[in-house]
């Protein structure tokens, strides 16, 4: 998803803003205007390097923090055969957050440290993972809105110039794009199911449409265009397409398949525009959005609560671990 | 009493008493309820580890237990789908998962309790790991071929839970002073349960005559000589501890299975009738 890099209005600026400027090293510019891969060893710009730590550890931490409101339905899911394919899904994530938090360690951090910036709040995650999973149905909505979101925002990603951060993008596409069929299965049936089945089905598209809309970021185009990082990511390559541009792609994506689900979209002034080839919508509120971005969602508090207390409970666990690695490298010695 | 399922499969014939045949009578009702007991040993472990997901000390300890659970996952549903043919009514996983209540399942107590102390969930892993290793190893000689066949399977699995268990154990006995202290209580919380899985009174001897099932006091021996070694090597003592007593397998269970059944079976039963 979750791979996007924008801020409340109003909130803290992270210091990347610093633009191109003489410190751009040739090489550099050398390959990102071959369109080619950076490498971990490769000269880069401090400031690039700074943006895309930032954005790769947002990234990863979306996927840890996305494990919980999946998580909160694997003990109920409703047949054995759900239940098996959303703790595969869950476990996918977490994958996914192991390859991120690596990706993010070949730019010279720590993911002990990174994990420190989450739980202080210095880092952010998705603020799509701050809206609670209040019925079965969300999990087809997560996984076909949200995940649909995410990789309409990802594929791009897979180009982007950092060569490890695109290397991981090529497979958390490939299981994005599995999870996003199996959300679309899960709504498909429910929406073929009882009256009780369809409802809850259509319930969880009315909440989850418009905060997935949100997950691309504010408007970075037009006279309402926010001021962002989109300009200076593009021109290192790092994002492809402006925040408006995925979303509409996403959007053009998706009204068809609600059509073959026969849900519908909560936004009455959704409809084809034959002029720009596109689907216009409805405003789209970003109040929201930034409230959620600022702590104020509805289950900011519960999402960082869980993650911290887990990380503190298992904290004598990794202490052990550390312990017996030590005792042990210390008999090897000892013995040569 | 088991809860009918309106619109649906007929309803158990319930009750372990009225289930039972004579002892030494090897019916069909008690070749299911053998497959039962295992479906049901590796269904709640299941999710009992689904729990982990998200909570364990690292990523790759999620990682790992989101395996171990997706394994046993596997296990269940594969007996319970041979239960269910076995007792040639229609029944199928899912309502043998769903629709029975707590008094018929038929799985052993130690793994029905919470397990949210990492310390015991390890010790409680390298248990039954441990057990399922030498269960499965027998079983794969079943003349129910079935059986045989899911134990093949399952044999590989269990021997990476055994793996996994066995280098956590020996972590945590041997890493800090902290964990050591906390991997001893762990292993005193759960050696009470384990002569429960070498209890015969549940089973029909002719099952172990005509060999479906295997003896379960034949595991006993190198089950226990197993652990110790394991228990030992991390620095831990073996606990010295009276067993409790059994009764899971006659449907007899902890105040714990149900609350847990009654969670994982809620939103199934609220839909009667529903596909998912």
């Amino acid at each position: 998803m979750y791979g996007n890099d924008f801020s409340a209005p109003d909130g803290p600026r992270p210091a990347t803003d610093a633009g191109p400027g003489p410190d751009e090293p040739a090489s550099f510019l050398a390959v990102l205007a071959e369109e080619g891969r950076i490498e971990p060893r490769d000269e880069m710009p401090e400031a690039y390097r700074r943006t895309l730590v930032r954005q790769i550890a947002q990234h990863a931490h979306s996927e840890i923090i996305g494990m919980q409101p999946e998580g909160n339905w694997i003990s109920r899911a409703p047949s054995l055969r759900r239940k098996g394919i959303l703790m595969a899904k869950v476990q996918d994530e977490a994958g996914h957050g192991l390859y991120l938090y690596a990706a993010a360690e070949t730019l010279g951090v720590d993911r002990a440290d990174l994990l420190d910036q989450l739980h202080d709040g210095r880092q952010k995650y998705s603020s799509i993972f701050n809206y609670p999973t209040l019925t079965w149905a969300d999990m087809g909505a997560i996984g076909w809105l949200v995940d649909g979101a995410a990789i309409v925002n990802q594929v791009p990603l897979c180009r982007c110039s950092f060569g490890p951060y695109a290397r991981a993008m090529v497979r958390v596409c490939k299981e994005e794009s599995f999870h996003q069929r199996q959300g679309f299965e899960i709504l498909h049936t429910l929406s073929h199911g009882t009256p009780a089945q369809r409802a809850m089905a259509q319930d969880a598209v009315d909440r989850y449409w418009w905060p997935s809309l949100m997950m691309f970021g504010p408007t970075d185009t037009g006279p309402d265009a926010s001021a962002g990082h989109t300009a200076q990511s593009m021109a290192w390559g790092i994002k492809r397409f402006s925040n408006d541009e995925l979303r509409q792609r996403f959007i053009d994506m998706t009204v068809p398949q609600a059509e073959a689900l026969g849900l519908t979209l909560p936004d009455p002034e959704l409809r084809w525009n034959d002029e720009r080839g596109h689907y216009d919508h409805g405003r789209i509120d970003f109040t929201e959005l930034f409230e959620v971005i600022k702590g104020n969602g509805p289950c900011n508090a519960e999402r960082m609560a869980h993650r911290v207390r887990a990380h503190e409970d298992g904290a004598w666990v990794r202490e052990a671990a550390e312990a017996y690695a030590a005792k042990r490298t210390q008999e090897q010695e000892h013995v040569a | 009493m088991t809860t009918p399922r309106p619109s649906s499969p007929p309803p158990l014939r319930s009750s372990t008493e009225e289930r039972r045949g004579d002892p030494g009578q090897r019916t069909p009702d008690n070749h299911v309820d053998h497959v039962l007991g295992l479906a049901d040993d590796a269904l709640v472990s299941a999710q009992r580890m689904g729990w982990w997901i998200s909570r364990a000390p690292q990523l790759e300890e999620d990682l790992a237990l989101a395996n171990i659970g997706l394994d046993l996952l596997g296990q269940a549903r594969a007996l319970l789908s041979h239960a269910g043919a076995l007792e040639g009514q229609g029944r199928g996983e899912d309502d043998l998962a769903y629709w029975r209540d707590e008094r018929d399942f038929r799985n052993v107590k130690l793994v029905e309790r919470p397990q949210e102390d990492f310390g015991v969930a390890m010790a409680r892993l390298l248990v039954l790991s441990t057990w399922q290793s030498e269960l499965y190893a027998a079983l794969q000689r079943s003349t129910d071929p079935v059986l045989a066949a899911v134990a093949a399977k399952a044999a590989k699995e269990v021997a990476y839970h055994h793996d996994h268990a066995t280098r956590w154990v020996l972590r945590l006995g041997d890493g800090t002073p902290e964990s050591h202290a906390r991997m001893q209580a762990a292993l005193d919380a759960e050696w009470p349960w384990i002569e429960e899985l070498f209890d015969e009174s549940h089973l029909d001897p002719a099952l172990v005559t005509d060999g479906v099932a295997v003896a379960p006091s034949s595991l006993r021996e190198p089950v226990l000589r197993r652990l110790g070694d394991v228990v030992r090597s991390a620095t831990l003592e073996v606990p010295d501890v009276p067993a409790r007593v059994p009764g899971g397998r006659a449907g007899l269970h902890t105040e714990h299975l149900g609350r847990m059944l009654a969670e994982m079976q809620h939103l199934t039963r609220s839909h009667p009738g529903a596909t998912w």
